[in-house]
């Protein structure tokens, strides 16, 4: 299969076989108007497998989300049809607004407009917690 | 610091300056009776209490302060659907401290980031409880002169058991303290605290189902209630309620020096027929609980003897 260069825009690579649209989902792509590919099980040398995004304009990326989701993923910015920087995400210390706690006895889960943060507590096994209750957030 | 939400925002250094206070409160108590006069502590409990909360009042009142609060949701602006933190703010405008229990956890911690004045956790739901930990642990001191090589078993609703997870985040700061933690299935310690605390600090702790077979190598036996408060379905706390049961044919082959403590209230996981035993410590464990909260509301009002 062959997907077209880009000219302009963001080519997020070594995304986790199966994790695109889950990052499509957490970046709200589907709101965007310009172009937008989706490749899954693309193959690759290191991870065997692979999915990448293309996106055909530059935009503000979340990029606390995509170290969370793999600090291993590969950002590309493109410029005139050139890589104008590449770089990888850094695994946050906190994440706001992504996840959301799942212990019916957190306070998060009845306090109004309290936001949903979790903290970065063991950077070995990307694990995170919530910093109302210390659940563990569910598997990526 | 300014709040008390987390035991293990207290060092050791400040755990042992907490005692110490507490300790010259009980040889000198008339030089702490008038240091909290004009100054206003706010008991917000969204739960029932007995022991913390009459803990906390007798404590500042006996500091010379003075007390407001309430003792039960229903009581205060959260039946109406008011927020912690609003409730946090308003509250901040009569009084000079909080003590907040709340059945949710993390709901200290959201007053604290809502006010100025300090907020002091008096327990969150099944998390943490870190003044009951202050009051284990200048018992543990009195009872036993030290706090380091001691093998701690932990008994009961581990899951659940606030008391216990700051137990063990606190003690296992001391050199040579182990755990053996004694539960049902159900109601083991949560992978938090065997993950961030145990394991991360390569701290040894084994977990057992048999308090028989703990007994004999315990230098403190930490008892706790299996809470009905924390179930959702009534059937698993009937049927796991009576799973462990402290009688003095248990304690035969426990050591002379062990020392027993429960956060209290109990049900029936002690029987009253080990209350004569010296061993017994938990009643006096509630007396040092009011003068270590006399310290800690003195430390964080930043309010020092002359």
């Amino acid at each position: 299969m062959i997907i077209g260069t880009i000219s302009e825009g963001i080519v997020i690579d070594h995304i986790p076989a199966g994790k695109a649209m889950q990052i499509y989902d957490y970046l709200q792509l589907d709101q965007l108007d310009c172009e937008v590919a989706i490749i899954k099980n693309a193959s690759s040398s290191k991870l065997g497998k692979k999915d990448i995004l293309k996106i055909g304009k530059v935009i503000d990326l979340n990029l606390d989300l995509l170290g969370y989701i793999d600090p291993h993923i590969t950002v590309n910015i493109i410029h005139n049809a050139e890589r104008a920087e590449k770089f990888h995400p850094q695994l946050p210390q906190t994440l706001k607004g992504v996840l959301r706690c799942k212990n019916p006895r957190c306070i998060s889960s009845i306090e109004q407009e309290l936001p949903q943060v979790f903290r970065l507590a063991d950077k070995e096994k990307g694990t995170y917690r919530c910093i109302y209750c210390d659940t563990r957030a569910e598997e990526k | 610091m300014k709040d008390l939400i987390d035991i293990r925002q207290l060092s050791r250094e400040e755990i042992q300056e907490l005692i110490t206070t507490a300790l010259d409160i009980i040889d000198h108590p008339a030089d702490y009776a008038h240091l909290c006069e004009g100054k206003k502590l706010a008991t917000l409990f969204y739960e029932p209490s007995t022991r913390t909360r009459l803990s906390f009042e007798s404590a500042m009142l006996e500091l010379g302060g003075s007390i407001i609060g309430f003792s039960e949701a229903n009581s205060s602006s959260a039946a109406k659907g008011e927020s912690v933190a609003d409730t946090a703010r308003t509250v901040e405008c009569f009084a000079d401290i909080i003590a907040m229990r709340h059945p949710k956890e993390g709901a200290p911690y959201v007053a604290s980031t809502a006010v100025q004045i300090p907020v002091i956790n008096a327990g969150d739901g099944g998390h943490f409880h870190p003044t009951q930990t202050l009051t284990d642990m200048i018992t543990i001191a009195r009872e036993k002169g030290r706090m380091d090589h001691m093998v701690i078993g932990c008994c009961g609703d581990l899951k659940f058991g606030r008391t216990v997870h700051s137990l063990i985040a606190a003690m296992s700061r001391y050199e040579g303290c182990s755990f053996v933690l004694i539960s049902p299935e159900e109601l083991r310690v949560p992978e938090s605290v065997r993950e961030d605390i145990l394991e991360s600090q390569h701290i040894p702790y084994k977990e057992v189902r048999s308090l028989e077979e703990a007994m004999p190598q315990l230098d403190i036996l930490y008892m706790t209630r299996v809470q009905r408060e924390r179930f959702f379905n009534e059937a698993d706390y009937v049927r796991l309620k009576d799973s462990y049961i402290l009688t003095p044919e248990k304690l035969r082959t426990a050591k002379k020096d062990l020392t027993i403590l429960h956060p209290l209230p109990r049900v029936n996981e002690i029987s009253t027929a080990v209350d004569s035993d010296p061993r017994a410590a938990y009643f006096r464990q509630v007396k040092n609980g009011k003068y270590i909260r006399m310290a800690l509301i003195l430390k964080l009002l930043h309010i020092t003897k002359a």
